[in-house]
């Protein structure tokens, strides 16, 4: 069993976080990269990013939102329970380098992920400018952990109720228009990516999005995280899952992600009355 | 038959009478609605006649038929005779695991292929998958074991990469020579292609977990959740965690696609991905276990192999109204064993012979609808003599739900892309001695499917012995 020693609660209970003991995996992670978690004897596996990693105290964070039965089961495990499995370091890790100017956009859960890219980035010397969307201010989660890890921390919500009212593209086209920028890293739901890069495309800056096409084992075997890039067939788990925001074929993932719509459903609600 | 006879007390005019025997079997009707086993075992008696029938030719053409050579007259003799204990000992003398080998072996073009007795006209080849599963049964149901003498500990540590046939065998074997030896599994679960690939009504997944107790019981450690590449590196199982020799069977992993139109479609997977969900996560049984799974109403299967047959028969046990099978060549040069599409017709599989997938066809939503497909005909015979299947322009359209790929696996690069040293043939698979199982890299060993491509698992196994033997010499001081 992988011990959860510390865990916490956010976004109206929404979003979870869970420390948890790995220390072989913690050894080698690196930022961008995944593991693959299953809670007990009949649970799915489940792809979640790394946002945090403590190699000394050989400790993994994920951060995750409760959307269907398997991020619902994650939610009712305590302190002292654990994960029946968890497996990693899987993907690749995300390329960080001194470029100049990085803008890192993350939007809801997503930015769970890109905590520890920012902070990659800022470590090797770019200034970083960051753009956090949510629907409302509650909703914003890392505030403090983005901005120790930004020069410069911009908040968007939909209703207004904290920074601008509007969506995060709409920030950066700000940004993008005031600066020289070398690279932009989007992490959140697929339409938001997908919106980011269109934008990004106008002003021919490199894009890095991070996909979550729907996985079983992570280690390239079934093929079932096939995303298009660039017209080309790719197994997201392996060769991403980061990949050039201006070849993704987003409205592609959107579909396949749909693929169990119904049978996850009708999981979901069985746990649910499980619970009732 | 009756078995009125003692068979070791019948003549040999008497044991030349006898008709092969036929395995018992789950009616298909039945079988195909569930999940379990689909072949009942022979009985004693039956088993023992089905023996007799073997006529002990001087020089055995099964032995050499059979890739580990198994003393096959020797334990088919020692069955009839009553003498269990001594055939099941004769079998482990040449292989670790007979219990799935009697399930999976292709027999027809191996042991069975070259056997005397099915060369005359109108009889049939003695049934020695069959009596190798049965004595294998015995054993595990009576809990009799491969008692074997372990020597004083060695002190030197080998580390397994995989737990397919071949990592099973080279750490059983090792084991038994005294050697501390961990095995290192990417998946949840031990067991590689035979949990999560072979599915149970073919392979009752208590064997493999039998398998893999008798493994712990011989003192093997086996760490699951650990992918080498990258949870550590083979560098790092030699240089900071000490082990001594590194075996690795990690198999043949990665799903070939058709690379055609359509091909990622909702409703279009590889049948690692569909047999996976339904054998490792057991999505048959969903929604008690959490891993989804997609019925079909309509099924098409491209491709004609094992593979393709498990996936198959997977869908009809999923509840499908039709099944088919798609391939561009003939019955006649399907790589599958004849059995498994013996049981696919009866169990109410369709095929569609000398028919090639052209493009998958999506509704708005990019649901799969269907395939485009073309007629092919046999063309001249290649320099193989196998006909090659040639397009005639003659286009059909087959209503479908689902599509499941099965035209093979390659490797996968994972681990080899991480591991310096190591050489690669042009398809991606390791190179090794054929011999021992030498890579180019000291003190690494590899077998089974990631330097043989997609095979078999008495290839593996038999890989997996050779290998073992190597490194057991290898550390007791021979030179690399
Ligand atoms: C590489 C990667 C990293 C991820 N990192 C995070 C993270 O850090 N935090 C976070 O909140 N979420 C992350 N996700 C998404 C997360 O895996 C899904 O939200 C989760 O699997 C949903 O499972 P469920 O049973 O609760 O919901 P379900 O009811 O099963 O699914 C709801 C929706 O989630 C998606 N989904 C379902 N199963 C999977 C699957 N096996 N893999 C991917 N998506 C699936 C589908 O869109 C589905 O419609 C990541 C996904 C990937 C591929
Ligand atoms: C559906 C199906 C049906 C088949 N039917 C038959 C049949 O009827 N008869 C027959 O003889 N053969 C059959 N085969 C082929 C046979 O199963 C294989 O040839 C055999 O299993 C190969 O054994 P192996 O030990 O080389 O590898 P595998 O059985 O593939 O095992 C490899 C193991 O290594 C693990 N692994 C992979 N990468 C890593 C890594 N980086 N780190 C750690 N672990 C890793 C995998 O998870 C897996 O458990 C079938 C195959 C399939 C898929
Ligand atoms: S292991 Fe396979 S080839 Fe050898 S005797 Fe048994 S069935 Fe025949
Ligand atoms: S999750 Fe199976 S290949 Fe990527």
């Amino acid at each position: 069993m992988y011990k959860i020693v510390k865990r916490e609660e956010m976004a109206h209970k929404t979003i979870i976080l869970n420390e948890i003991e790995a220390p072989q995996i913690a050894k080698k992670a690196k930022p961008g990269q995944f593991v693959m978690l299953i809670a007990d004897e009949t649970g799915e596996r489940i792809p979640l990013t790394m946002a945090e990693v403590d190699k000394e105290k050989g400790t993994i964070t994920i951060i995750y939102m409760i959307i269907g039965k398997s991020t619902r089961l994650f939610s009712t495990l305590k302190v002292g329970e654990g994960y029946k499995d968890i497996v990693g370091p899987l993907g690749q890790p995300t390329h960080i380098e001194k470029k100049g100017t990085v803008v890192c956009v993350g939007g809801g859960t997503g930015t769970a992920v890109l905590h520890p890219i920012t902070r990659g980035m800022y470590e090797a010397g770019n200034r970083v400018i960051s753009i956090v969307g949510a629907r409302n201010t509650d909703y914003i989660i890392m505030r403090d952990q983005m901005a120790a890890a930004s020069d410069e921390l911009r908040i968007c919500t939909d209703d207004g109720s904290e920074g601008r009212h509007g969506f995060v593209t709409d920030e950066l086209r700000e940004v993008l228009e005031n600066n020289e920028v070398a690279e932009v890293v989007a992490i959140g739901p697929v339409p938001m990516m997908k919106f980011v890069s269109l934008l990004t495309k106008e002003y021919n800056v490199p894009t890095t999005v991070s996909l979550n096409p729907i996985m079983i084992d992570g280690t390239g075997m079934c093929g079932g995280c096939r995303v298009t890039i660039g017209g080309k067939t790719k197994f997201a788990c392996v060769d991403g899952p980061e990949f050039d925001g201006h070849q993704v074929d987003y409205d592609g993932l959107m579909r396949r992600l749909q693929a169990y719509r119904v049978e996850e459903e009708h999981s979901d609600n069985c746990m649910f009355e499980r619970e009732a | 038959m009756t078995y009125e006879v003692d068979a070791k007390y019948l003549t040999k005019k008497e044991r030349r009478a006898i008709p092969r025997q036929a395995m018992p079997e789950q009616a298909a009707n039945i079988r195909n609605k569930d999940f379990s086993e689909v072949t009942l075992g022979f009985g004693l008696l039956e088993a023992q006649y089905e023996a007799a029938r073997c006529i002990q030719c001087k020089d055995p053409a099964c032995v050499a038929g059979c890739p580990v050579g198994i003393n096959i007259p020797g334990f088919l003799e020692q069955i009839v005779e009553g003498d269990l204990h001594g055939a099941i000992k004769t079998v482990w003398d040449k292989t670790a695991l007979p219990a799935v080998c009697g399930r999976v072996c292709p027999q027809e073009i191996q042991c069975e292929e070259v056997c005397v007795v099915g060369k005359k006209k109108g009889r049939e080849s003695v049934g020695i998958g069959n009596l190798e599963m049965f004595i294998a049964d015995w054993a595990r149901d009576t809990g009799v074991s491969n008692e074997v003498e372990i020597p004083p500990k060695t002190g030197k540590k080998i580390a397994v990469v995989g737990s397919g046939p071949a990592g099973i065998t080279v750490a059983g074997d090792l084991a038994i020579k005294g050697h501390e030896v961990t095995i290192y599994e990417a998946f949840h679960r031990a067991g590689g292609v035979l949990l999560y690939g072979i599915p149970e009504f073919r392979l009752a997944k208590d064997i493999v977990d039998y398998e893999i107790e008798q493994l712990k019981s011989l003192g093997v450690n086996i760490v699951c959740n650990t992918v080498v590449g990258r949870t550590v590196d083979v560098d790092e199982l030699i240089d900071e965690m000490g082990y001594d020799a590194v075996f690795i069977g990690v198999g043949a992993g990665l799903p070939n696609f058709l690379n055609i139109p359509g091909e990622d479609l909702n409703g279009v997977f590889s049948a690692n991905e569909y047999l996976t969900r339904a054998n490792l996560m057991k999505a048959f049984d969903f929604p008690k276990y959490d891993t989804p799974i997609i019925p079909g109403k309509n099924v098409a299967i491209l491709g004609a192999g094992n593979v393709a047959m498990d996936a198959a028969r997977t869908a009809v046990r999923l509840g499908a109204r039709s099944v088919s099978i798609v391939y561009r060549r003939t019955k006649e040069q399907s790589p599958s064993r004849h059995i498994e599409i013996h049981h696919a017709e009866q169990e109410g599989v369709q095929f569609k012979f000398l028919t090639s997938p052209l493009e998958f066809i999506g509704d708005a939503n990019g649901k799969l609808v269907g395939i485009n497909c073309e007629k092919m005909e046999l063309g001249e015979p290649d320099e193989g003599g196998r006909s090659r299947p040639i397009p005639t322009g003659e286009h059909e359209y087959i209503d479908c739900d689902l599509a499941i790929i099965a035209i093979g696996t390659s490797a996968n690069p994972l681990l080899t892309r991480t591991t310096e040293n190591l050489e690669l043939n042009q398809w991606g698979n390791i190179e090794a001695d054929t011999k021992t199982g030498k890579t180019t890299k000291k003190g690494v060993w590899a077998g089974g499917d990631i330097t043989l491509g997609q095979a078999t698992v008495i290839l593996a196994m038999g890989m997996g012995r050779d290998a073992a033997n190597s490194i057991d010499a290898y550390l007791k001081g021979e030179e690399w």
